[in-house]
């Protein structure tokens, strides 16, 4: 089933990129069509972030995720490059969990 | 001036793109593998679906068992935008066949953004568009392949923090976007929305249900600016 997932997921979103080379270029003089295509990036991943750090199954949780999401907003105060925000959030939460403060 | 001399800058623009591109793609490597998928099918995505934002939530969804149809649609609806990069793209790329079924597996965030950003002559703004998207293609696939082998040699994903890898690496995703208060709002009420809902929907579903923040906001700002 895995593969049936990332199989379909890829089509898909390589259809979606295709589809922008066959539908008439008016598509995009529609104001709404731009301003969802901006809209949608921020309303999904900004949901993902939040379930990803406080979500687990159906439970909310604060745990050492929540750390690591706090020293990732540091780093990218602090304009730090990708890899360097995504280590701080893993460096963070695993000093968190071997200090015993959070599960 | 030979007309290629547009070319030199243009390539080292790319592959500077290209290196921090497969700096993050050897984070979603390692998070693949930490989400249950096999070397295989995190590096299938990065060759076939190859869009980040997509591959992240998609694994990440994964790893935190909200199912695989959620995951899919997810990453579906995050791969909505490069439909509007492809019509942008489009009359950069007025070949047919061949050429524009790899021009559309390469239209993405970054090579879009380089494309527009050198828009002439028409020959620098292709050019900008096919090495960024040449670059990042091969550094995106060998940073993911060295990442999922590095984190499947490791072991204990939460040992390595790597479960608060995924929303940092979603957060510095979603950063860059959150240019003015309206994009706040949206990100703000959407994450509290999920939040809300996470007791009581399968997991997955509270981050489908924060798509609909985007089409109210949509329609409500249509509605200010018309």
């Amino acid at each position: 089933m895995m593969w049936v997932a990332v199989i379909a997921g890829s089509l898909g979103c390589y259809l979606e990129k295709l589809a922008g080379y066959l539908l008439p270029h008016s598509v995009l003089e529609r104001t709404a069509v731009r301003r969802i295509a901006g809209l949608l990036p921020v309303a999904l991943l900004a949901a993902l972030v939040a379930v990803e750090t406080f979500a687990a199954g159906q439970q909310l949780v604060f745990d050492a995720r929540a750390a690591g999401l706090g020293a990732a907003v540091v780093a990218l105060l602090l304009r730090a490059p990708f890899l360097v925000v995504v280590l701080a959030a893993a460096v963070t939460a695993a000093a968190v969990r071997m200090l015993g403060w959070a599960p | 001036m030979p007309d290629t001399a547009y070319r030199r800058p243009l390539a080292s623009k790319a592959l500077g793109i290209g290196v921090a591109t497969g700096a993050y793609a050897l984070s979603y490597g390692a998070i693949g593998v930490a989400s249950g998928l096999s070397i295989w099918q995190t590096q299938t995505l990065s060759l076939l679906m190859f869009t980040g934002a997509s591959q992240f939530a998609m694994v990440g969804i994964i790893g935190s068992g909200g199912g695989l149809l959620a995951a899919v649609l997810t990453a579906w609806l995050l791969g909505a935008r490069n439909s509007v990069y492809a019509l942008s793209m489009a009359p950069l790329h007025r070949v047919r066949g061949l050429r524009r079924l790899l021009a559309a597996q390469l239209t993405i965030d970054e090579t879009t953004a380089m494309a527009l950003g050198h828009p002439e002559p028409p020959m620098a703004a292709r050019y900008a568009f096919w090495s960024t998207g040449v670059s990042v293609f091969v550094l995106w696939n060998i940073g993911t392949l060295l990442g999922a082998v590095g984190a499947a040699a490791l072991g204990d994903p939460g040992a390595l923090g790597l479960d608060a890898a995924i929303p940092a690496a979603l957060l510095a995703l979603l950063w860059p976007r959150l240019v003015d208060r309206s994009m706040w709002a949206v990100a703000l009420v959407a994450a509290g929305l999920a939040i809300a809902l996470t007791p009581v929907l399968r997991p997955g579903l509270p981050v489908l249900a924060a798509a609909l923040v985007a089409l109210v906001a949509s329609a409500l700002m249509g509605r200010e600016r018309p």
